[in-house]
């Protein structure tokens, strides 16, 4: 148990989810005649890809701001290769995590 | 049901379930550093966004001010905004119905929506929705379930969880890799936030892959 104030906690719990919230809906609220340019088009179709393979990447080998090399890489590695194969994605989320739970598991 | 339509359920429920199940580990840490059972399951309904939850327990409970969590957490946020730029087009939604769209608007909800383009824009509208709607459901199921249970099943590793996330981010950007362009910048981006995450703070080398593909895009 820490030794926080419990008013600490609360104002951590509200003020996060106000900002979440506020977050998440200006982003909705931004006019779309801004987003009708073919430039704005392009790097809309961009955008996606880059926050994917960033997030793919951190998930695989990051813990908190550490690098790491674990289980992971087995899940990855087999995720590829089943996407390669052209398997329907929910083979590929399993036999991922299949065998990275195996070798969390056993080696 | 038609088959466009039980491909996007599919794929919603796939990731719904794989993310809502984390969320054992969350309500247990959210316990484990402090926080009400109460508190834990307010942060999953109302926060809800994973990484920002986590970012805000974990500063406070490490001794850190509610102001310094509140930060971190928002940093993390950030991304959530520019998802509802991405998304606000296609979803097209009335004013109250914008809240909930807002709500919803998280990493997973906004990849398998983008993960169903090629399927057009009606299978888009419903991958977010069922995702959105489908973590939600179970990020806050697991989140009671992990903090009444405190760590019942809270190594998340043993069941693959930590891979099947990875590998569910990797199944939604494959099929936009359709040309050398898109795999190339796909790679850099992966690069570049691996090279960062020791240097920036967490969240921020997913933020910056964003402004590579913005200059990538008015470049070309």
């Amino acid at each position: 148990m820490s030794a926080q104030s419990m008013n600490t906690m609360w104002i951590a719990t509200i003020g996060t989810s106000v900002i979440a919230f506020a977050l998440k809906y200006s982003g909705h609220s931004v006019p779309e005649r801004w987003l009708s340019h073919p430039k704005i088009q392009k790097i809309n179709a961009l955008i996606p890809i880059a926050l994917l393979s960033a997030l793919v990447a951190i998930q695989s080998f990051s813990e908190k701001s550490k690098l790491i090399i674990d289980q992971r890489i087995l899940g990855l590695s087999v995720a590829i290769i089943t996407l390669f194969l052209k398997a329907p994605f929910p083979v590929v989320v399993l036999s991922a995590a299949v065998s990275s739970a195996a070798v969390y598991r056993w080696v | 049901m038609s088959k466009v339509s039980s491909t996007t359920l599919r794929d919603s429920l796939s990731v719904s379930l794989t993310v809502g199940a984390y969320g054992v580990a969350f309500g247990a840490a959210a316990v484990a550093n402090g926080f009400t059972v109460l508190q834990s399951c307010l942060l999953s309904s109302l926060t809800f966004s994973g990484a920002s939850q986590f970012a805000v327990i974990g500063v406070v409970g490490a001794g850190g001010s509610a102001i310094s969590g509140i930060a971190t957490a928002s940093l993390l946020g950030v991304r959530n905004a520019l998802y509802g730029v991405i998304m606000a087009p296609t979803l097209k939604v009335s004013r109250m119905t914008r809240i909930i769209a807002a709500q919803i608007t998280i990493d997973e909800s906004t990849a398998v929506a983008l993960g169903q383009e090629v399927r057009g824009i009606k299978a888009m509208r419903r991958g977010f929705w069922y995702t959105g709607i489908g973590v939600f459901v179970f990020w806050n199921m697991f989140t009671l379930a992990g903090a009444l249970g405190a760590q019942a099943m809270g190594d998340v590793r043993a069941f693959g969880l930590d891979s099947a996330v990875p590998a569910a981010f990797l199944g939604l950007v494959w099929p936009r890799l359709t040309g050398k362009f898109e795999r190339i910048l796909a790679i850099c981006c992966a690069i570049f936030a691996i090279v960062m995450t020791p240097i920036l703070p967490a969240g921020l080398p997913i933020i910056a892959t964003a402004f590579i593909a913005i200059a990538v895009g008015l470049k070309r």
